[in-house]
C-alpha cells in the first residue's frame, strides 16, 4: 500500500516525459499528486476506523525489504498517527503546489520533474521505519530545493539557494554522523524499532543528541541556524517556498520527534534544556524580526521559524500532550505557511511588488485572494475555530509544569501570541486595508480557478482542523501514546512530574 | 429545559454569518439584512423564552436557582483528564447575559438597516453583526475554561471587523488595530492566568475548577505552590492575570485605551460592542470566577476594586470635557463598568451578598440605557453628520422623540428614580457603603460627576441656541430607527423594577431587599445637584466654560489629552519595543547570525579553494567540508 506513495510519482514522470505541451504537463502533475492526495485521505479514513478496533497497534502497513544486508539496512515502511498526519500534509501541499504553479511557463517539465521529486522524497521520508532510508529520502529531498530555487527563483536566487543547501547539507551531514554513531554504538542495526528496544548506550546517547537535533534542527530553523528560511524562501518560485516551509521544515520536526527524542530520552532530558532555550529565543525573537520585516516573503518565512520553534518546544518537553501539540503545530503550520506563500505568490504577480509599502487596500480588488490572506493570517495569530489555536493550545497546557523552567519557557513563548498579532496586523492593515493610493492596483483580476480551488481547499482543511480536531488529535494520539510509553519506561522520574501525564 | 433550543440561540446568529457570508453577494443587500434579523428574532425569541422558564417557571430547585448543563461535548481531549468540552451553562447570569447580548443585538441590527442603508458592504456588515452575536453567546454559556477564551477571542476579532469596518479609512483601522492588539496583550496574561489556574485547580471544566479551588475541604495546595511570590499565592497570580484579560476587554484603567478610539465603527456597533457586550465580558467572566476570587484570592478582589474604583472616576473626569458625543460616550461606559467591577471586588474587604447582585444588575440596566444613549447620538450624527457636541445645539423641536428618549437615558445613567439606573446604582453605593467607605466616596463624586457631563451632552445637544446646518439623513425617522429607540426607552423605564436581589445572586438563594436611606439620599441629591449645575452652564450659550477652561489651565489640558495615556502607550511602543528591541533584533539576525553563519560558508569555501583539486565552486566546495567532516566524526565515534 506504502509503496503507492513512491510508484504514483514515478508513473507521472514517466506520463509527463511523454507530454510535450505546458497543459499536458500540468494536467498530468496534478493528476498524480491528486492521486497521492485521495491514498493518503484513504489512509487516513482506514487509520482511523482500524484504531477503534481492538488490539490496534498503532503501526500500519507494515512491510519490510532487505536493501544492503551487509549493513542491516532494510527497506522498511509503515504508517502511526504521526506519518499519517504528515503524509496527509504532504499530500495536501504537493496537490495545491501544482496548482500555484499551473502557469509556470518556462521549461515546466524539469520544473514539475524537481517538484514531484521533492514531494517524493517527503513521503519517502514520512512512511520510512528505517533510519537508513528515512536519511536516503531525506537527500532526495535537497536538490530540487536547488535547482528549483536557482532556475526559477528570482532575486538573488543563486546566493540563496547555495546557502540553503549548504545549510541543509550541514544537518544532513550531522544526522548521517549521528545515524553511524548509532549503529557503531553496539546495535548494529537501522531499525527505528530495534534500536528503541535495545535503547543507546547513555553516554552515547549524550554524545549524539545534540549532533541529532541540531541536523534536524537546521531543517526547522532553529535558532541559529535559521537562516536559510528567509533568504531561501524570498528567492523561491511559490510553490518551492509552499513546499520548503510547508514540508521541508516539518520534516525536520518528524525527525526531532521520531529519531532524536524518541530513540535518546535519557539524553533529551539531560541536554534537551539548552535546546528549549534555543527554541524560546527562537520563538520570541523571530517574532520581534517580523515586526522589522516589509517584505512579504521576509515576514512570513521569519513567521514560520517563530511558529516552528514552537513545535520543538512541543517536542522537548517530552509529555503525550505537548509532543501531540508539537504535530498538530506542524500540520496546522504547514497548511497556513503554503496558504500565505500561495496568496503572497499570486499577489506578486499582480502587483508585481512585495513591499508592504507600496500596498494598500488590495482587498477591495482582490476580495477573494483577500479573504484568504486575512484567514491564514488570523490562523497564524491563533484565532479559535482555526488549526492554529488548537494547535498552539496543546502545546502549551502539554507543557505547563513540567517543571518550573518549562514554565517560565512556556510563559515566555505565550508572550510571542501578543506580537504575532502586531505583525499581523502590520501586514494585513497594510496590503489589504485601506485606500487605494496606486492607480493600476485598481484594474486587477481576482483570483482564477485554479487559484481558487487552492485557497478553498487550504482555508477548508484550516477551518475543518479549527472547528472539528478530534479526529486528528485522535489520530496522532494514537502514534504518540505507545512512543511516550516508552520513554516513559526509560524515564520514570522525569515523566511523573508531569501533571497531565499522572491524571 | 430543552437542550436542542438552548443550543439554537448561539447558532442562528453563526448560521446567519455563514450563510450571509458566503451567499450574500448572489441576492440584494437588503435580503441578507432582514435574513439576519430574522435569525436573531428567532433567537432572541428562544433567549426570552428561556429566562422565563428558567427564572420564573423551572429554574428554581426548593428556592434556589440551579446550574446546569444542558449540552456538553468533549472537542479536544489533552490528556484523558484534561478535556476542552464545549457546552451551555444555565445558571442565573448566563441566562440573563443571553437575554441581555440578544437583545441589545436584535435592536441593533433593527437600527442599522435604516442606519447603514445605501452601504456598499451591507450585507458583510450583517455578516460581522452575526459572528460578533454568536461568539458573545457562545462566550456566556461557556462550560470549559478553553471554550470561554475561544469565546473570548472570536469576539475580539469580530469587533475588530466591526470597528474596521470602513476599511479604507485609515482612521478606522487604525482603532481595528489598537483595540485587537491592546486586548490581545491582555488576553497574554488571560492565557497565562488560565494555565496557571488549571493546573492548581486540575481541570479546564469551570464547574470542577469552582468546586475545587473554593472548598476548604477539597482545597490542596500542594506546599511549593502556596509560597508565594512578591506575597501573593500562585494561585492569587493566576487570578490576577485572569483578572488582566477582563480588564483589557472591559476597558479597565490603564488598558482602557483602545475603546475611546473604537467609536470609529460604525455607530450601531459601538451601541452592540461597547456599551452591552464585550466591553462587560470582563464583567461577566469576574462573576464566572466568583466564588473561586472570594473563597481563595481576597488579596485580588482587593486589586479588582481598587482598579474599578479608579477607572469609574477617572474616566468621569475626561468625559467631562471631551467634545466628540461619541467619545463622552465612551469614556462614561469605561466609568459605568467601573462601578461594575468595584461592586465585585468589594467583596475583597468582606462579603456582601449583594455585591454581586448589584455588579450583575448594573450590567444588565447599563446594557439598555447605554444602548439606548448610542442608538439615539446615531439617530443625532445621522441628522446633522458631525459628531461634534459644538455643532448642535436647540435640536429639541427639530427631534422630537430622540430627545425624550435621550432624556430618558440621561436620567436613567444620572441615577433619578425612578429610571433603570437609579436602582442598580444605588446598590451598588450600598455595597460600598457597608465594605469601604473611601470607595464609596470616589462612587458617590462619579455619581456626580456622571450625572455633569450627561446633561452637559444633553443640553449641548438639545438646548444650547445656535444655528445648527442640517444635512439630514436620508433614513432619518424611519421605523427601524423608531422602534428600537422607543422599546429601549421602555427598558430604561422599567428595568429597576425588576427584582434582582430574587433572581440573580451569588449562590441562587433569593435575599431580601434593604435600602439604605443615607445612600439613597446622598445619591439622588448629589445627582440632582450636579445636573442643575450642568444646566447652569450649558444650559443657553454663554461664556462659563471659556472661562472655567482659562481658570484651570494646565489641569484642564491634562484632563482634555486624557492624561496623555495614549501618548505614554506610543512612546513604549513605537519607541521602546519597536526601536529598542525589534530593530536591534532585526539587526543582528541580519548582520551578526546570518553573517556568521555566511562566515562559515565562506571560510569552507576557501579551505575547499586551497584544498582543490578537482573541485570548483560552492557546492563541491560544501561537499568536501561534508565528507571531511564526517569522516572525523566517524573516527571519533569508531574510537569511542
Amino acid at each position: 500500500m506504502l509503496q503507492l506513495f513512491l510508484i504514483i510519482p514515478a508513473i507521472t514522470i514517466i506520463l509527463m516525459m511523454l507530454m510535450s505541451k505546458q497543459q499536458g504537463v500540468r494536467l498530468i502533475s496534478a493528476i498524480g499528486m491528486g492521486a497521492q492526495l485521495i491514498l493518503s485521505l484513504i489512509l487516513v479514513f482506514n487509520y482511523i476506523s482500524a484504531s477503534k478496533l481492538n488490539g490496534f497497534t498503532s503501526l500500519m502497513y507494515e512491510t519490510s525489504y532487505s536493501w544492503f544486508p551487509a549493513f542491516n539496512i532494510n527497506f522498511h515502511t509503515g504508517v502511526d498517527g504521526i506519518s499519517l498526519a504528515m503524509i496527509l500534509l504532504t499530500a495536501l501541499i504537493s496537490f495545491t503546489g501544482v496548482l500555484a504553479s499551473w502557469n509556470i511557463t518556462e521549461k515546466p517539465k524539469e520544473f514539475f520533474f524537481n517538484l514531484i521529486l521533492l514531494s517524493t522524497g517527503a513521503f519517502g521520508f514520512f512512511i520510512s521505519r528505517d533510519l537508513f532510508t528515512m536519511f536516503f529520502f531525506l537527500e532526495i529531498a535537497i536538490i530540487p530545493k536547488f535547482l528549483l530555487i536557482s532556475i526559477w527563483g528570482s532575486g538573488r536566487n543563486e546566493y540563496s539557494a547555495n546557502k540553503l543547501v549548504l545549510m541543509l547539507m550541514g544537518g544532513s551531514a550531522l544526522i548521517l554522523t549521528s545515524i553511524l554513531g548509532i549503529y557503531y554504538s553496539g546495535i548494529h542495526s537501522f531499525d527505528i524499532a530495534k534500536i528503541a528496544a535495545a535503547g543507546i548506550p547513555v553516554s552515547t546517547q549524550l554524545v549524539i543528541f545534540p549532533i541529532m537535533f541540531t541536523g534536524f534542527g537546521i531543517f526547522t530553523a532553529m535558532f541559529p541556524f535559521h537562516t536559510w528560511v528567509p533568504d531561501g524562501h524570498s528567492s523561491a518560485p511559490t510553490a518551492a517556498s509552499m513546499f520548503l516551509s510547508g514540508i521541508s521544515m516539518k520534516m525536520g520536526g518528524y525527525g526531532c520527534l521520531r529519531v532524536a527524542v524518541f530513540l535518546m530520552p535519557k539524553a533529551t532530558e539531560q541536554e534537551g534544556w539548552f535546546f528549549l532555550i534555543l527554541a524560546v529565543i527562537g520563538v520570541v525573537y523571530a517574532a520581534f524580526t517580523t515586526l522589522r520585516q516589509t517584505d512579504l516573503k521576509y515576514i512570513n518565512a521569519y513567521s514560520s521559524i517563530s511558529h516552528c520553534s514552537l513545535v520543538l518546544i512541543g517536542i522537548l518537553v517530552m509529555s503525550n500532550t505537548s509532543i501531540t501539540g508539537a504535530v498538530l503545530q506542524m500540520f496546522s503550520h504547514g497548511l497556513m505557511t503554503a496558504l500565505f506563500f500561495a496568496i503572497i505568490g499570486m499577489i506578486y504577480q499582480r502587483t508585481h511588488t512585495r513591499d508592504i509599502s507600496k500596498m494598500s487596500g488590495l482587498l477591495k480588488t482582490l476580495p477573494f485572494l483577500g479573504t484568504g490572506f486575512i484567514l491564514a493570517g488570523l490562523c497564524s495569530l491563533g484565532l479559535p475555530g482555526l488549526s492554529g489555536f488548537v494547535a498552539e493550545m496543546t502545546i502549551f497546557f502539554g507543557s505547563y509544569n513540567a517543571s518550573a523552567f518549562v514554565n517560565v519557557i512556556i510563559i515566555l513563548s505565550v508572550s510571542s501570541i501578543v506580537i504575532t498579532a502586531v505583525y499581523i496586523l502590520r501586514m494585513t492593515g497594510q496590503v489589504m486595508w485601506g485606500p487605494i493610493k496606486q492607480e493600476e492596483f485598481n484594474e486587477l483580476h481576482d483570483g482564477k480557478w485554479n487559484e481558487k480551488l487552492l485557497i478553498t481547499i487550504l482555508c477548508g482543511v484550516i477551518i475543518l482542523v479549527g472547528t472539528m480536531p478530534f479526529w486528528l488529535n485522535g489520530m496522532i494520539h494514537n502514534g504518540i501514546d505507545p512512543l511516550v510509553d516508552a520513554m516513559k519506561q526509560a524515564l520514570p522520574a522525569k515523566l511523573s512530574q508531569n501533571l497531565l501525564i499522572v491524571h | 429545559m430543552n437542550a436542542a433550543y438552548i443550543a439554537l440561540i448561539p447558532a442562528l446568529p453563526l448560521v446567519g454569518f455563514i450563510f450571509i457570508g458566503l451567499f450574500g453577494k448572489y441576492f440584494p443587500a437588503k435580503i441578507s439584512g432582514r435574513l439576519g434579523t430574522l435569525f436573531l428574532a428567532v433567537s432572541t425569541c428562544l433567549a426570552g423564552w428561556e429566562a422565563y422558564q428558567y427564572f420564573f417557571v423551572s429554574g428554581a430547585v426548593g428556592g434556589t436557582y440551579q446550574t446546569t448543563y444542558p449540552i456538553r461535548f468533549s472537542w479536544l481531549e489533552f490528556s484523558p483528564k484534561l478535556i476542552v468540552e464545549i457546552g451551555t451553562i444555565i445558571d442565573p447570569i448566563s441566562v440573563m447575559m443571553l437575554l441581555v447580548v440578544t437583545l441589545i443585538s436584535l435592536m441593533v441590527h433593527i437600527y442599522s438597516a435604516a442606519y447603514m442603508r445605501g452601504e456598499k458592504r451591507y450585507s458583510t456588515y450583517y455578516a460581522f453583526l452575526g459572528l460578533f452575536t454568536f461568539s458573545m453567546l457562545f462566550l456566556v454559556l461557556s462550560i470549559n475554561i478553553i471554550q470561554l477564551y475561544m469565546g473570548w477571542e472570536l469576539v475580539g476579532v469580530s469587533s475588530f471587523l466591526l470597528i474596521g469596518f470602513y476599511y479604507d479609512k485609515p482612521s478606522a483601522v487604525a482603532a481595528a488595530k489598537k483595540a485587537f492588539i491592546i486586548t490581545r496583550f491582555a488576553d497574554m496574561f488571560f492565557l497565562i492566568g488560565i494555565l496557571i489556574v488549571s493546573y492548581i485547580g486540575k481541570s479546564l471544566d469551570i464547574p470542577t475548577l469552582i468546586s475545587n479551588l473554593s472548598h476548604a475541604s477539597s482545597f490542596t495546595i500542594t506546599s511549593p505552590l502556596a509560597t508565594g511570590f512578591m506575597g501573593f499565592s500562585l494561585l492569587s497570580w493566576g487570578l490576577l492575570m485572569i483578572f488582566i484579560g477582563g480588564a483589557g476587554k472591559s476597558a479597565m484603567f490603564p488598558l482602557h485605551v483602545w475603546l475611546p478610539d473604537a467609536m470609529e465603527g460604525p455607530t450601531p456597533v459601538s451601541a452592540l460592542i461597547h456599551a452591552a457586550t464585550m466591553v462587560v465580558a470582563g464583567v461577566y467572566l469576574v462573576a464566572r470566577f466568583y466564588p473561586i476570587y472570594v473563597f481563595s484570592a481576597p488579596d485580588v478582589l482587593k486589586i479588582i476594586a481598587i482598579t474599578g474604583a479608579f477607572t469609574a472616576i477617572f474616566a468621569a473626569i475626561i468625559a467631562c470635557v471631551q467634545y466628540d458625543i461619541k467619545r463622552v460616550l465612551a469614556y462614561s461606559t469605561i466609568s459605568q463598568i467601573g462601578y461594575m467591577i468595584f461592586a465585585l471586588g468589594l467583596a475583597g474587604w468582606g462579603v456582601n451578598k449583594y455585591g454581586f447582585t448589584a455588579a450583575m444588575f448594573h450590567l444588565f440596566t447599563h446594557a439598555i440605557f447605554k444602548a439606548l444613549l448610542f442608538l439615539s447620538a446615531g439617530s443625532v450624527i445621522h441628522f446633522i453628520h458631525s459628531n461634534d457636541m459644538r455643532d448642535m445645539g436647540s435640536l429639541r423641536k427639530k427631534m422630537p422623540l430622540t430627545h425624550i428618549v435621550f432624556l430618558i437615558a440621561c436620567l436613567a445613567i444620572s441615577g433619578i428614580p425612578p429610571f433603570a439606573g437609579f436602582y442598580s446604582k444605588e446598590m451598588i453605593l450600598g455595597v460600598a457603603y457597608q465594605t469601604n467607605k473611601i470607595i464609596f466616596i470616589i462612587g458617590i463624586i462619579t455619581a456626580g460627576l456622571t450625572a455633569f457631563y450627561m446633561f452637559r451632552l444633553y443640553f449641548s445637544i438639545f438646548w444650547r441656541d445656535k444655528k445648527v446646518q442640517i444635512i439630514r439623513g436620508n433614513a432619518h425617522g424611519s421605523a427601524s430607527m423608531t422602534i428600537p429607540l422607543m422599546l429601549l426607552a421602555f427598558g430604561a423605564i422599567g428595568a429597576g423594577f425588576i427584582p434582582f436581589q430574587k433572581l440573580v445572586t451569588f449562590n441562587g438563594q433569593p435575599i431580601a431587599m434593604e435600602s439604605n436611606n443615607i445612600v439613597t439620599v446622598l445619591a439622588i441629591v448629589i445627582a440632582v445637584v450636579s445636573i442643575f449645575i450642568s444646566a447652569f452652564i450649558y444650559l443657553n450659550d454663554n461664556t462659563i466654560p471659556t472661562k472655567a477652561v482659562k481658570r484651570l489651565g494646565g489641569v484642564y489640558r491634562l484632563i482634555y489629552s486624557k492624561f496623555y495615556i495614549d501618548e505614554i502607550y506610543l512612546f513604549i511602543t513605537k519607541k521602546i519595543i519597536f526601536n529598542l528591541v525589534a530593530r536591534p533584533v532585526a539587526w543582528i539576525d541580519k548582520y551578526i547570525v546570518d553573517s556568521s553563519i555566511n562566515l562559515i560558508g565562506a571560510v569552507t569555501t576557501e579551505i575547499s579553494i586551497s584544498i582543490k583539486t578537482l573541485q570548483s565552486g560552492r557546492i563541491q566546495g560544501y561537499m568536501s567540508w561534508f565528507l571531511g567532516a564526517l569522516l572525523v566524526l566517524v573516527l571519533i565515534f569508531m574510537m569511542s
